[in-house]
């Protein structure tokens, strides 16, 4: 472990020539080969639920395709519709490999989608918050405690039985709970950051409102935010699984990753451990990697840990 | 100071307001509880009379007013499906939630804490890196996946512990709590500590992050360079500043430990408030789910109010607007 | 010398633990029980609570065939009055002994326990008076002549006049005001968690085998047979399905089981008329069909004849459910002789719908609960499976029982799956699912696809009066024969009770799913 992280960083060959910031961030995300590994990894498994429906041996979602007679074969099995389930079936005759593909799309667009929604939304917010103050800061807060007082489940209940099942729902409502995580980060935040001499150098410059927060507040408020934003993407996808848990997430006929460990939970005590094992180490690597990537890029980014 | 917690009081009261109209129109839309309630032998005249004894004949408008007038005098209604006052159901069921999520964060803080302080202090070492995979685990795996495999290795496997439920209960103050018990401790230890993983998690990378980027500040390198020996620099001045968004977080995630506490309830059978509320709303109990959510939205205000003092008196550039 | 010491040792702590395990026994159950209360709510886990506690005139066996309870033996004297013979020398938990007097009490406060969101009044409305002949004599009176009294009077538990005139609900709930005659007194109750008994060592008919019962409530299945697993309780109910075959092979482990009452069966729409859309059913190309395919009996065949139950039963439910054609299991009196489950033909199906005039099929969307019945989010999608494969393109959509059963009751679905748990007589099903919808007989307040068949409706209106209990099965059978000839409903199979203990007990399976301890003894040896 050591010896890799002390690994030198790649050394420039040639003379030195003026970097732009994009690649001096690059060549310093580059320096963690675990993060670089991680990044890799993550790539791949985009490839994968992108490419799904291509590569994958079977549509896990075409009832047509399915033949309960397959259900629950173990993993190496060759089922009726001739190619072999190399990770197993579930109850349905789904072939776990082509479900984990698939499941993937979804888990990566729920949780991806939500978080990135909800960060915008809720960074926005927060900034708005902490730079106006006064009663915009008492209004935006107040929402902010309402909606954090509203456990996830009931909110997540009430938006789905409004809206019914489904992908954008689950969606639209992990970006409800999600956005006053932000938003309240965000503030706190930008709250110390806006006494801080910098910021009262650039207001006696008379810069504009928009470019004081945009290039001056936002980049100092990144770090915490990255922070919030890599476990709530984690958590948007542990999420969608409770969801799915509980009944409530994705259609059962398009089980995401967190609906096949649901489902195959309930066969842990009977040693059919496949039908949840490999979704849920699918699940285990994706989330993984997505933290490791966004913990070396909260050191990339931010602006105090610049040597 | 006095007019600023009056102003937060009257927010309060308008949040909690707000809250049980949405509260209310939800579960209108969610479902007919007299659907769900009705015994298969009942026909149409046993139904329109369990609607008008639940009182949801009446006009949405009618129902919430009424509500509104007995909430005024601190009544939120009785449950439909117990026939109790919704708030002595929830008093009942508070003690083992609470004690639930006080075990499980501090839990969090006393694994956390030091974890976090040792990986920020050392970020290149092999314990640092073990500890951030570990954290990264401990968010990565869903809880009711981790519970499930709990009570697989601690009680199926290795018998050491009792898989579910809660274990004996001393009464104390009228409430029942179980943590003064041996049996009742070995009942809380599993649920205790699934509860509390993700936040260990959350408790070690707060405090990395902030020892991290306290350590290369101005005033740290300016306490070494005076000489000060390394354990009153890191034992007050780094610790004082990282305290602050751990304080916050952990504060806000006592609230959400105990909203949340269902699925870890449901899946070790542990009767707290957080079964209470899933059942309730399989059932769409009304009063309960009102009650419940205006006893939690009550709480986070007030654990909100309570970190926002703090954060005032731990940082002193963070000042309280009172105008 | 000291290992025979040890072993010694071991010998009687093995022994006393033997003794203090038959004494006590702690029972898992997967619903939980709302009230102690035993009119307040009509919940089957409630009232079989209230049968440890309680007792009821006409109480029923295993098999839900009726036998003497409080009462020992009835008959009606007239066209609409019926006799009850009480039993002597019964004393409530508290010593009060049990007469006449008490039982005209709780028929009078069956409709009057306040806020009760299933009240038991259904069962006292067609009594018109309670007249008092003797201590050990009371008769009722009804509106008009109502065969089914002594069957209404095994859901009607007996509350003691003395004690319970003012006894509310929350009385019950804090154990105060939990007496009864029953083989049990509650000892404790902490709601949505445990309930503690001890055995009512007076009581009037067999002596329970254990001392003290902790009725515990674990809700989650997978805990509940962890619990069994790791010794923490001696006996589960609600078996999940994906843990039989294991347990089955567990030496540590018997189990329990017995067909029981429930039938799990898809609803179609009648409510649309033949040349009118149905709300989920479109062309093959996701266009309006311009008329309502399931008006048509063929149609309906079809898609009957196209659900392989054999495969649903042996594969998604571990041989934990049996085919089903009709909504009671055999050996139950409301069977109907000659029904079988129909048999499993693609082909003929898909000639049917070819000579309805859908060679090419249609499409359709199935609805139905995925936290209701057992394993009911998988039967809707293996269904789907089937259906697909006739030609009828089959979409599936799962949904909360809370949402679902709103939208179901207002008929907004084309079919969807649901499930019966049946009182043994079949009178039941039919006025409550098969009969047309009528508010002021009460008929078909289930009747979710809105069926109406007027020769079912003619021959359960004169069963309803017929006190002649051949000629009125006779009726009930020809009315239930009637309806699912026409495919009224398309049955799939009848679910098996299951319950799992530790090795050492035996336990008396019920057709009713009531988990009790009194049905609960050591295996003999």
């Amino acid at each position: 472990m050591s010896a890799t992280t002390a690994a030198p960083a790649p050394i420039p060959a040639k003379a030195p020539r003026v970097e732009t910031p994009l690649q001096r961030f690059i060549s310093e995300f580059a320096e963690s080969n675990i993060a670089l590994g991680a990044l890799i990894v993550f790539l791949c498994i985009v490839l994968i639920a992108v490419f799904a429906p291509w590569i994958a041996p079977q549509n896990p979602y075409d009832l047509a395709q399915l033949d309960i007679m397959d259900g629950r074969m173990e993993p190496g099995t060759v089922g009726g519709a001739g190619f072999t389930y190399w990770l197993g079936t579930d109850d349905q005759g789904r072939d776990m490999l082509s479900g984990i593909m698939y499941g993937l799309r979804i888990s990566l667009v729920v949780g991806a989608g939500s978080a990135i929604v909800a960060a915008i939304v809720g960074a926005s917010l927060g900034m708005l918050a902490a730079y106006a103050g006064g009663r915009t800061d008492t209004i935006i807060m107040r929402l902010v405690d309402l909606q954090l007082s509203f456990p996830t489940i009931l909110s997540a209940l009430m938006i789905l039985a409004f809206l019914g099942k489904g992908i954008t729902n689950v969606v639209i409502a992990l970006i409800v709970v999600e956005w006053a995580y932000y938003a309240r980060t965000v503030r706190g935040t930008a709250l110390v950051e806006r006494r801080r001499e910098y910021i009262e150098a650039a207001q006696c410059l008379a810069l504009p409102t928009r470019r004081i927060i945009f290039r001056h507040l936002l980049p100092n408020c990144m770090p915490p935010l990255i922070v919030v934003a890599t476990i709530q993407i984690a958590r948007a996808i542990a999420l969608e699984a409770t969801l799915s848990f509980l009944g409530l997430g994705v259609p059962i006929t398009e089980p995401s990753l967190g609906l096949l460990i649901a489902n195959g939970y309930e066969y842990m005590l009977s040693g059919k451990y496949w039908i949840s094992f490999y979704p849920g180490i699918a699940l285990l690597i994706t989330i993984v990697s997505i933290n490791l990537v966004g913990d070396h890029l909260r050191d990339v980014l931010n602006p105090r840990l610049k040597k | 100071m006095s007019v600023y917690l009056l102003r937060r009081l009257i927010q309060a009261a308008l949040v909690m307001l707000a809250m049980s109209v949405i509260v209310f129109i939800g579960v209108y839309a969610i479902g007919d509880p007299v659907e769900i309630l009705i015994s298969p032998d009942a026909d149409q005249m046993e139904r329109a009379r369990a609607i008008a004894a639940l009182g949801l004949d009446k006009p949405l408008w009618q129902q919430y007013l009424s509500f509104l007038g007995n909430a005024l005098r601190g009544d939120l209604g009785r449950s439909f499906v117990f026939n109790e006052p919704a708030l002595k159901l929830i008093g009942q069921r508070a003690p083992a939630t609470l004690e639930l999520a006080f075990a499980a964060m501090f839990l969090a803080i006393l694994v956390g804490l030091p974890l976090g302080l040792y990986a920020g202090l050392r970020p290149d070492g092999v314990g640092a890196k073990a500890i951030m995979a570990g954290s990264i685990l401990g968010f990565s795996l869903p809880t009711f996946w981790v519970g499930l495999m709990l009570i697989m290795v601690f009680a199926v496997q290795l018998g050491w512990l009792p898989s579910t439920g809660r274990g004996e209960t001393v009464e104390i103050l009228g409430l029942r709590w179980s943590f003064l018990t041996m049996d009742g401790l070995a009942h809380m230890a599993m649920p205790a500590l699934n509860l509390a993983l993700f936040k260990i998690s959350l408790v070690i990378r707060l405090t990395r992050a902030g020892v991290r980027e306290t350590m290369l500040m101005d005033f740290v390198k300016f306490a070494r360079a005076k000489g000060l020996s390394p354990r009153r620099v890191i034992g007050v001045h780094v610790f004082k500043n990282i305290l602050i968004p751990v304080v916050t977080v952990t504060g806000l995630e006592l609230g959400s430990t105990i909203a949340f506490s269902v699925v870890t309830e449901s899946v070790f059978a542990w009767p707290g408030m957080g079964k209470l509320i899933i059942d309730s709303i399989n059932v769409l109990d009304r009063p309960v789910i009102v009650a419940y959510l205006m006893s939690i939205v009550l709480m986070f205000i007030i654990i909100n109010l309570v970190v926002d003092l703090l954060y005032s008196v731990l940082d002193p550039r963070v000042r309280l607007e009172s105008k | 010398m000291r290992k025979l010491v040890l072993a010694a040792t071991a010998a009687v702590a093995a022994i006393v633990a033997g003794q203090v395990q038959a004494q006590s026994l702690t029972m898992a159950v997967g619903a939980p029980i709302t009230s102690l209360d035993p009119h307040y709510h009509q919940l089957s886990p409630n009232n079989a609570v209230a049968d440890m506690t309680f007792d009821r005139l006409v109480n029923t066996d295993g098999k839900s065939q009726q036998i003497p309870g409080l009462a020992t033996e009835w008959r009606a004297i007239a066209p609409t009055t019926w006799e009850f013979k009480l039993r002597p020398d019964v004393r409530f938990h508290n010593g009060n002994a049990f007469t006449a007097e008490d039982v005209a009490f709780t028929i009078a406060r069956l409709p009057n326990v306040p806020n009760s969101p299933t009240s038991f009044g259904i069962y006292s409305r067609p009594i018109a008076r309670v007249e008092i002949v003797d201590p050990l004599t009371i008769r009722f009176h009804t509106h008009q002549p109502y065969p089914l009294l002594p069957l209404d009077m095994t859901n009607v538990r007996i509350l003691d006049k003395e004690t319970h005139e003012n006894a509310t609900t929350e009385d019950f709930n804090a154990v105060r005001a939990a007496v009864g005659t029953g083989p049990f007194r509650v000892v404790s109750h902490r709601n949505g968690d445990r309930i503690e008994f001890a055995r009512n060592d007076a009581y009037w008919g067999p002596k329970p085998a254990f001392q003290r019962v902790n009725y515990r409530m674990i809700t989650n299945d997978a805990s509940r047979t962890a619990a069994l697993l790791a010794g923490d309780v001696d006996f589960i109910d609600q078996v999940p399905t994906t843990d039989l075959a294991n347990l089955r092979r567990d030496s540590r482990i018997a189990l329990s089981e017995v067909v029981g009452t429930r039938l799990i069966f898809l609803g179609l729409d009648h409510l649309r008329a033949a040349n009118e859309n149905s709300p989920f059913v479109t062309d093959n190309d996701g266009r309006p069909l311009g008329r309502n395919p399931l008006k048509d009996v063929r149609v309906r065949r079809a898609l009957s004849m196209a659900i392989d139950r054999g495969t649903v039963t042996e594969r998604l439910m571990e041989g934990a459910a049996t085919p089903a054609g009709q909504f009671l299991p055999p050996g139950v009196t409301g069977h109907v002789q000659g029904i079988e489950a129909p048999a499993y033909d693609p082909e003929g199906a898909k000639r049917l719908l070819a000579e309805a005039g859908y060679p090419n099929g249609f499409r359709i969307q199935l609805n139905g609960p995925n936290d209701r019945y057992i394993n009911d989010g998988r039967i809707i999608q293996a269904v789907g499976q089937m259906w697909t494969r006739i030609g009828v393109r089959t979409a599936v959509e799962g949904q909360t029982w809370a949402v679902f059963v709103g939208r179901a009751g207002k008929a907004e679905f084309s079919s969807h799956l649901i499930g019966w748990g049946s009182n043994p007589d079949g009178s039941h099903p039919l006025r409550n699912i098969l009969a047309t919808v009528n508010a002021e007989r009460g008929w078909g307040a289930s009747n979710r696809g809105r069926y109406s068949n007027p020769e079912v409706d003619r021959l359960l209106l004169a069963s309803l009066t017929e006190l002649d209990e051949p000629k009125r099965q006779g009726l009930v059978g020809d009315a239930l024969r009637t309806a699912l000839e026409d495919v009224a409903v398309i049955p799939i199979h009848i679910q098996t009770n299951i319950w799992a203990m530790r090795r050492g007990l035996a336990h008396d399976a019920r057709i009713d799913e009531a988990t009790r301890a009194q049905d609960v003894r050591p295996a003999q040896p």
